[in-house]
């Protein structure tokens, strides 16, 4: 799932500082999983803008609103009836869901309620870690299906680096060395000889570094 | 000879090479590197120049390296993945080679976290092992990393590094493997303090023959201090230096002794491992030392090759 956490309240609070009436997103997907941008999510945030605005003598009406998904325009689109009533749309969503809200409603201000971290996995209450960069060009079945690009610091394809110590990356304890799991795991199933051919260079296009991505199914265009 | 160096004509003859390190000043000022440079001359096949070492901002190798040469020492260009894409590589190799310089040590480097621009972005554009790669491909096929010609010679002995000391231990003589089939002329290793994990892997290194087909120096760092050797031991990842080194630094009453003591006795054990081709002594502001250690191991004068 996408991962994000909520901005520091007073950075929202500077968002919407001169409405009178806004509009709270949230989303029903992943950040609703991380406990980020779903219903009830956008209920604490109503509360406490209200809250922040009336100790300051003002008034804030707030329409709360939880869509499917704010990443598809059939949900998106369901806002459409009411929200120009609004002086600005307060997004729970993660990035995605931001811009979707704004290139939907050009007339409208849109303010992102959320910090997107990353892809990741939850790993126990509270706890959320990196799994995925979306490269464009998988490398999970030469690398014993964890990621060296997503969970390796230098994203080394051909590691590990001399840092890596009882397991730990060098940059720090709490993070595992993911070259240490890779050979764990392949030595496990007795496939650690996949290790021995160089890993040739990358193709960091599809990654981000060739310009936005765009993905065209020729099969599924309407 | 690939490159015709003095540190490959070391090598290549059968000699015991010694190399050395100077670090770049953190300033425009070419004396800091001539005054570093200038007791290492006459005890050093040659002396590695750190590109921006510890990811702290320094004067850029490459010219470290030229006003090495102008003294008449022979630099080993070191380069970091971390803060240049495959292009600038390429590019500060070609520059490299019109220079003169002829060795260069291809490391990833360490994480910008570490340095004093922590939110840089580290650009690992390729790894280490790649860029060996890359380097080889260059000096023996005239080509770049993309296929395309390159005009003249790019003649470089390529060097790598190594640790020992690093985990997971079995490992590190695969990816040792790795960086000699991606085209290591020469390794240079982590700093050695314990010595017998060191020759145990050496010993897995001649179970696969890596030692016949590359020149393995063992790295040394003086300790001049009992504070540094409790921070190596506590807070450098890659590192083993064993408690027993700590201790008898500790306890010494010259402490700077103690620490050229320890060297000398670790180069004496290491001269005698099969597949040690030479020494690389990091004497990290202390470059001045590295003369009587030299002296003291019975590795002077230099071969003239």
């Amino acid at each position: 799932m996408i991962v994000g956490e909520r901005k520091p309240f007073d950075e929202i609070v500077g968002f919407v500082r001169d409405c009178k009436k806004i509009l709270i997103a949230g989303c029903n997907e992943c950040v609703t999983v991380c406990c980020a941008g779903g219903k009830k999510e956008v209920g604490i945030l109503s509360s406490a803008l209200k809250m922040a605005f009336s100790k300051e003598g003002k008034d804030l009406e707030v329409k709360e609103v939880t869509l499917e998904r704010q990443c598809d325009p059939e949900y998106v689109q369901q806002l459409s009836e009411y929200y120009d009533q609004y002086d600005a749309i307060v997004s729970m969503a993660c990035g995605v869901g931001v811009q979707e809200l704004a290139m939907s409603y050009q007339d409208k201000l849109v303010f992102p309620a959320l910090n997107t971290n990353f892809m990741g996995a939850s790993q126990g209450q509270g706890v959320w870690e990196e799994r995925c960069q979306g490269c464009g060009a998988c490398v999970l079945g030469r690398t014993g299906g964890l990621c060296p690009i997503a969970r390796c610091a230098k994203s080394l394809l051909n590691g590990p680096c001399g840092g890596s110590m009882n397991g730990k990356c060098e940059i720090s304890k709490d993070v595992d060395c993911v070259w240490q799991l890779i050979i764990d795991r392949l030595t496990g199933l007795n496939q650690l000889q996949m290790l021995e051919d160089i890993f040739p260079v990358k193709d960091w296009s599809c990654a981000g570094h060739g310009g936005p991505r765009k993905v065209v199914r020729e099969d599924l265009k309407s | 000879m690939k490159s015709g160096s003095n540190l490959e004509r070391i090598l290549e003859s059968g000699h015991f090479a010694v190399c050395a390190e100077a670090g770049p000043p953190k300033g425009s000022s070419p004396k800091v590197i001539q005054k570093k440079g200038g007791p290492l001359k006459s005890c050093c096949d040659a002396v590695n120049v750190t590109d921006n070492q510890t990811a702290i901002v320094r004067m850029s190798s490459i010219s470290g390296c030229v006003l090495l040469k102008e003294l008449g020492l022979e630099p080993v260009l070191q380069m970091v993945v971390r803060d240049r894409n495959r292009l600038a590589l390429q590019s500060d190799l070609l520059g490299a080679a019109a220079l003169g310089i002829r060795n260069v040590l291809c490391l990833s480097g360490d994480h910008q976290k570490f340095g004093n621009h922590p939110t840089a972005k580290g650009v690992y554009d390729i790894d280490s092992i790649q860029f060996l790669q890359m380097v080889k491909t260059m000096r023996d096929e005239h080509k770049f990393i993309n296929g395309e010609d390159i005009s003249g010679d790019v003649p470089f002995f390529i060097g790598a590094a190594a640790n020992p000391f690093a985990d997971p231990f079995e490992f590190r003589v695969t990816r040792l493997a790795k960086k000699i089939n991606a085209g290591a002329d020469f390794i240079q290793t982590q700093g050695i303090f314990d010595v017998a994990k060191f020759v145990e892997w050496m010993k897995m290194v001649r179970d696969r023959g890596l030692h016949e087909r590359t020149h393995i120096l063992a790295g040394l760092i003086p300790m001049k201090s009992v504070g540094m050797a409790r921070y190596m031991r506590n807070n450098v990842p890659g590192l083993s230096v064993p408690k027993v080194l700590v201790d008898r630094m500790a306890d010494s009453k010259d402490p700077k002794e103690e620490g050229v003591k320890i060297c000398v006795e670790a180069i004496e054990q290491l001269t005698d491992v099969e597949g040690v081709h030479g020494v690389h002594v990091m004497a990290v502001a202390w470059e001045d030392i590295v003369p009587r250690i030299v002296e003291e191991a019975g590795l002077m004068p230099r071969p003239v090759v």
